[in-house]
């Protein structure tokens, strides 16, 4: 459902993603990993139409990304990073306003974003302006508009960053109840959520794959068979970039 | 999803954020305390004598120079700050129709407020025999030149992430727009400059054009002057928000 080819973005002499290439079917749940500023957002924020590629191809459900907008951007349910949403409105208000943007109408825009609420546990907070909500339903608000539209693909750039150990818990059975008839991505650094919603992990560093499989298989690589060992084995350390820099 | 589907439903959350805050009381009130005191106490409105509102029409542009960048500074600096523009274009939004539905929104909301100071064509009309043509004409050219202020700043501020920024920027490049046609511009311009260029210049000035209309005399020109300019700073405005994709 996500054809990624060659992906290549540059942020003026800065190569941000450095040639991507990625197929995600339906029916897996893809953790993307990788340090701070590996690539990961930059990735999400093309495949969502935010950012348009240096170089390369995007394919959502087969309508290309930068040609084809619209169609893709239909397909697709976002969570960007720290979950960004009106702080002005409410929870009901915020809903409808996607809806209405989704083309949904009337009787499915309200079944719509009643499902919402129910799966992502608004319930209490639906009156309250969203600028007075805790981190954690500001965060739940942000999963509902993307699941709205019960869209083919999810993408979700940390979806648990911030969350309590109960709501982390809720959001990945969230994406684990809905990961059968959708292609998801989620982007993380804990490495405890690849194990426990990922169906396959691809690990990023400076902008290109250096992993990529089944959580058993790249603890395979490691000989102590811990995530955290693979994880540091494979990427580069922010502070060693920095010493490089101080020469 | 239409092109008008996407800006009514920009244009219903933009127009209710206004007064789901007090920034529309706020402004409501700010704007008609000072066009009142402006009429009465600069402009000597009662002893004018006459039963006319040129006075007070003649205030409008310095007011609107001052108040309106207030409500264009937000339109895109405030979504650029907190990230809302991440969710915005990831919907299947056309560029334009979120530029058309702000604008709009802030446009009529403008509306409403100048709509307001119904009580002072009320005054004239219990006190006098006004020409009620004339002032109708008037309320329509400073509501036309109003979106054209509007417009401006809504474009300055795609500039920018910076409020502050987009309103200082605004209130200069919006007083250069309506003294354009003052003889103190045109004195510095007419020693070297050649005629056309002089002329051209003085044609850009609001002030030219709104005094033309609020002589109750709508012409086609001052018409398409201002629909122009309000067009082209949102194609500019569109382009500029278009650009940051690829930036």
């Amino acid at each position: 459902m996500i054809i990624i080819e060659d992906l290549v973005r540059r942020f003026g002499s800065f190569t941000a993603v450095g040639g991507i290439s990625l197929r995600v079917n339906k029916g897996e749940v893809l953790g993307f990993l990788g340090p701070n500023g590996a690539g990961k957002s930059t990735t999400m924020k093309m495949i969502t139409g935010f950012l348009a590629p240096s170089e390369g191809r995007i394919t959502v459900c087969g309508h290309d990304v930068v040609e084809q907008q619209f169609e893709a951007q239909s397909a697709i349910g976002y969570l960007p990073e720290g979950a960004p949403a009106y702080p002005d409105m409410t929870p009901v208000q915020f809903l409808e306003f996607i809806a209405r943007v989704r083309g949904l109408k009337d009787d499915a825009a309200k079944k719509a974003i009643e499902t919402a609420i129910v799966r992502t546990g608004l319930q209490s907070v639906l009156e309250q302006r969203i600028e007075t909500l805790s981190k954690g339903f500001k965060r739940r608000v942000g999963l509902a508009q993307a699941i709205l539209h019960d869209p083919p693909v999810l993408i979700m750039d940390e979806p648990t960053d911030g969350l309590d150990p109960n709501q982390k818990l809720a959001v990945r059975n969230l994406i684990k109840a809905m990961s059968a008839n959708k292609a998801i991505i989620i982007s993380t650094h804990i490495l405890e959520e690849v194990d426990a919603v990922c169906s396959r992990a691809v690990i990023i560093d400076k902008g290109r794959i250096v992993a990529d499989g089944t959580p058993s298989e790249l603890l395979a690589r490691s000989p102590t068979r811990r995530l955290d060992d693979v994880f540091r084995s494979l990427t580069t350390p922010d502070t060693e970039i920095k010493a490089e820099g101080a020469l | 999803m239409s092109f008008w589907n996407s800006t009514l439903a920009v244009y219903r959350r933009e127009l209710s954020g206004y007064f789901a805050t007090p920034v529309a009381y706020v402004f409501i009130v700010i704007f008609l305390l000072s066009i009142g005191a402006f009429t009465f106490y600069f402009g000597q409105f009662f002893l004018t004598g006459k039963a006319q509102l040129d006075v007070f029409f003649g205030f409008h542009p310095w007011i609107y120079l001052f108040l309106l960048p207030a409500i264009s500074m937000r339109l895109w600096a405030e979504e650029q700050k907190s990230g809302t523009i991440e969710l915005l274009m990831t919907l299947p939004v056309p560029v334009m129709a979120a530029v058309v539905g702000k604008f709009l929104a802030a446009w009529v909301f403008s509306g409403i407020a100048l709509a307001l100071t119904f009580p002072m064509w009320a005054t004239v009309n219990f006190l006098g025999d006004p020409d009620n043509g004339v002032i109708f004409a008037s309320y329509f050219g400073s509501w036309l030149m109003a979106g054209a202020y509007l417009s401006i700043g809504s474009c300055l501020s795609s500039l920018t992430n910076n409020q502050v920024i987009a309103f200082v920027v605004s209130v200069v490049v919006c007083f250069m727009f309506t003294i354009a046609g003052h003889n103190m511009v045109l004195d510095f311009f007419q020693g070297w400059a050649p005629t056309f260029l002089v002329n051209a210049i003085s044609s850009f000035s609001f002030l030219t054009h709104f005094n033309a209309i609020m002589n109750g005399v709508i012409d086609l020109r001052d018409l398409v002057f201002f629909g122009s300019l309000i067009t082209l700073s949102l194609f500019i405005n569109a382009v500029v928000i278009d650009l940051k994709r690829a930036d």
